[in-house]
Order: structure tokens, then C-alpha cells, then sequence
């Protein structure tokens, strides 16, 4: 049976590992490439690593840091961060990412994605969508979170699948580092629409809220940073009890 | 010594990675005359399988693949360019596996990504020794290889497929050994052995 994921994710700004809150107030959380090893011993299913910086001073992700991780780790992890060319993507995946992931390009530019999916096949790219309510409508932001767009998230997301995009990660700027739980209602409704799988981001505080999203969503990642980062929740604990709860859980 | 098959299709770094964290010593090389040094050749890959079976005949990759006579490991992609036929780009591959290779058409998420354990495994078979059924590997894939005389090992996702090929010298796994963790190394050392 295939199994539910748990991905920690690091937010890059300068080399470091930072998570903030809301997208705001970045907080410094240590070396990327020694988390990225304890979190791969800890059990993690795959790892995520978005260069959150990159895109607004528009300067590559850093190739470096992504050839170091890569040589620590057995696990699958994505880069992203102001990738918005083949070049870049392959110039990464030569490095050792086995998948990017493409945020506000994908919006500039739809067409991105096919010409990545054709190159280096769907399952590579992952398109990750960073959405708010507006007046009860979740609205795609891009930029780091910095920037409204007229997009709705319900059609964006079914254009980015169309496009080929193999992954959605979906994250709730409302939700995001506040740990009061996943959005559930719209990642079960954008999960059920896309014919792909969907990451969820934004909001994990505790362990109930892990099983909440599995149990209410078919959504088959659950993304999550600072509560990994400081240590609130440890990994191997975290799976063990959603064992318990008859969650599929390598 | 493993060489490495380099072809504009893959993750060639990760699978040097995990043989250099087993201390493996190995090489990189998309000439025949460097590989034909090796003891045994890792085929890896991802991407898109007919561009990459274009560039294999580009390059003279394809002829000489077929003639290889030590152990050879085809990795996701690679595995599938070793079967018969795929339906991605519709393409003629190597033919050395007697399986075709399809898109998986499902009620379910597309492609098939994540941790998974395999089923009806040749528990004898040199590549899968120690490997048990509650183990899970790490597998991401759109198209899949029919289970045929030649699977050693099954997985099911919506259907059963083959997660690992074998005949002769050539052995493919549709999972990402160097990215399973503790059980692609165990497969990896198993290679490494045969």
C-alpha cells in the first residue's frame, strides 16, 4: 500500500534554514544540510527545500547547498525558489534534486511547466501555490506570499495539472505558521478536483492535526517545518502514532 | 568498479552519491569504450522515455547496451527502456525484458508517488536477498512494466506491476534504490554483490 508522507520542509533565505510566521518575521533554524540529514535518519519520507529569497532577488537557487544535501541524504527532496527556466531546473537536478518546484514563474508563465514536463517528465515538477482568503475566495499569491493575483485556486490548480504539473503543493497563508491545523476544506477539495498528488503546507502544530488531514483528506503529503525545526514534534513519534491510528505509514 | 550510464535522462548524481556513501568506487561516463572498464553498470534515469531511447541511438548507447554481459542494473526509466515497447512517445525500447511498458489509467492520483512495499517477491533472487514484504522503497512514475516471466518482484498501485525485472545479466527496479533509504542500500549492496 502506497503510504501517507511526512515532509519536512526548509525554508532557505541566505544559506540558512529560517521559518517565519504568517510569511513574515523569518526566524533563524539552523544549518540546512545537517537538518537535512537528522530529519532523512529521523524516518522523514522526502524533504523539501524552497529557497524562499531567491525568487524576489531574482538570483539562482543555491546549486551548492542543493550538491551538499544531496550527498548527506537517501530520501527524495525538491528544490525551489526562483526557478523559472529548463536550464535552471536541469542545472538542479544535475546537482542532485530529484524534483523542483515552480511557484510564481509557473504564473508569469504557464507554459513553464509543459516545457519542464516534457524535458524531465511530470514527476519532476512539482507546482506549488500559495493561496489566501479574499472574501471567502482562496486567491492565489505569488512571490513569496507578496503579491495578490486574480487567481482563484480551484482553476489555477486544475490548469496546472492540465499543464502536466505531477504534484501540487498546496500551502495556506492564513493557516501558515500559526499551528492551528491544516485547511482541510479546501486541500479536500482541491485534492479531490486534481487527478494528482497534493502536499499539504500550512498550519501543523500537533500530532492530531497530521491525523486529522489523513483521516478527513485524501491528500497524500502532510508538510511541515517549524514544529520539526524547534523540536515540538519529533518525527519518529509523529509516525508511530498515526501507525497507531491505522494511517499507512512507512 | 560500477560505471554509471550517463544519457541526458537522469539523476546519474544521486546514484553516485549512494555508491559513494558505500563505498563504491565508480565512474560516470556516456562512452562505451570507459564503461567497458567497469565490473558492472548502473542504468539510471529520469524522464521521458522515447527522447531518451532517441538519444540512446544517437549516441550508440543503444548497440552497446545490448551486447553488455556483466551485471546490469536499469533504475525507474531505465528499467522501462529495457522492456519491449513503451507507451510514453509510443517508442520501441531495448527489448532485453519481455514486458510492455503502460500509463497507468486510474481513479487515483497519477503518477504513483511515494513509499510503497513490494508483493510476490523472488525471495531467492540475489538482488532482493533480506529484503522482506513490509519494507518500503520509494517509487515515482507515470508509466509502469507488466508483470511478465521476467518480474522478480510485484507492487500494486490500482493494479499489480512489475517493481523489479530480471533475465540474464540485466535487472531492473521501478523504484529509486539510492533514494529508499535503508532498503535501497540494501538493494544497492545486493547489486554490488552479484
Amino acid at each position: 500500500m502506497l503510504k501517507k508522507r511526512i515532509v519536512p520542509c526548509l525554508d532557505i533565505a541566505d544559506g540558512r534554514t529560517v521559518k517565519g510566521v504568517n510569511f513574515h518575521d523569518l526566524i533563524d533554524a539552523g544549518d540546512p544540510v545537517l537538518l537535512a540529514q537528522k530529519y532523512s535518519d529521523l524516518g522523514a519520507d522526502e524533504l523539501v527545500f524552497l529557497d524562499i529569497t531567491a525568487t524576489v532577488e531574482k538570483r539562482p537557487t543555491l546549486i551548492r547547498l542543493v550538491e551538499q544535501i544531496s550527498a548527506v541524504i537517501n530520501i527524495p527532496f525538491s528544490v525551489g525558489g526562483g526557478i523559472s527556466t529548463v536550464e535552471q531546473t536541469r542545472e538542479l537536478i544535475s546537482a542532485g534534486a530529484d524534483k523542483v518546484t515552480i511557484n510564481s514563474a509557473a504564473v508569469s508563465r504557464p507554459e513553464l511547466i509543459s516545457e519542464l514536463t516534457s524535458q524531465f517528465g511530470s514527476q519532476c515538477i512539482i507546482t506549488a501555490v500559495d493561496y489566501k482568503m479574499i472574501d471567502g475566495v482562496a486567491r492565489v499569491h505569488t512571490h513569496g506570499g507578496r503579491r495578490a493575483t486574480d487567481l482563484r485556486l480551484q482553476d489555477w490548480s486544475q490548469q496546472l495539472v492540465d499543464l502536466g504539473a505531477g504534484e501540487l503543493l498546496l500551502t495556506s497563508m492564513d493557516h501558515d505558521g500559526t499551528k492551528q491545523g491544516y485547511d482541510l476544506e479546501i486541500l479536500a477539495q482541491i485534492d479531490a478536483l486534481c487527478a494528482v498528488p497534493v502536499i499539504a503546507s500550512g498550519g501543523a502544530g500537533t500530532v492530531e492535526h497530521f491525523a486529522d488531514l489523513f483521516a478527513q483528506t485524501a491528500v497524500s503529503a502532510a508538510l511541515a517545518a517549524s514544529i520539526f525545526h524547534f523540536g515540538e514534534i519529533e518525527i519518529p513519534d509523529l509516525k508511530a502514532q498515526l501507525k497507531q491510528r491505522n494511517i499507512a505509514i512507512r | 568498479m560500477t560505471g554509471i550510464i550517463s544519457y541526458n535522462a537522469g539523476n546519474t548524481r544521486s546514484v553516485s552519491n549512494a555508491l559513494a556513501r558505500l563505498k563504491e568506487e565508480h565512474f560516470i561516463s556516456d562512452s562505451p569504450s570507459e564503461l567497458d572498464s567497469a565490473d558492472r553498470l548502473i542504468f539510471p534515469g529520469v524522464g521521458e522515455a522515447s527522447s531518451a531511447m532517441q538519444h540512446l541511438k544517437r549516441t550508440g548507447l543503444e548497440q552497446y547496451i545490448l551486447q553488455v554481459k556483466r551485471p546490469f542494473l536499469g533504475i525507474c526509466l531505465g528499467m522501462q527502456l529495457l522492456c519491449q515497447y513503451t507507451e510514453e512517445g509510443d517508442h520501441s525500447c531495448l527489448g532485453l525484458i519481455d514486458a510492455q511498458v503502460r500509463r497507468f489509467r486510474l481513479q487515483m492520483d497519477v503518477p504513483h508517488m511515494g513509499w510503497n512495499n513490494l508483493k510476490q517477491m523472488s525471495t531467492s533472487n540475489s538482488l532482493l536477498l533480506g529484503i522482506v514484504p513490509t519494507d518500503d522503497f520509494y517509487f515515482v512514475h507515470s508509466y509502469y512494466v507488466e508483470p511478465s516471466i521476467d518480474t522478480i518482484a510485484k507492487c500494486k498501485y490500482g493494479l499489480d506491476f512489475s517493481a523489479a525485472v530480471q533475465k540474464d545479466n540485466f535487472y531492473g527496479v521501478q523504484f529509486h534504490p539510492e533514494k529508499s533509504s535503508k532498503c535501497g542500500e540494501k538493494i544497492l549492496e545486493n547489486f554490488l554483490q552479484i
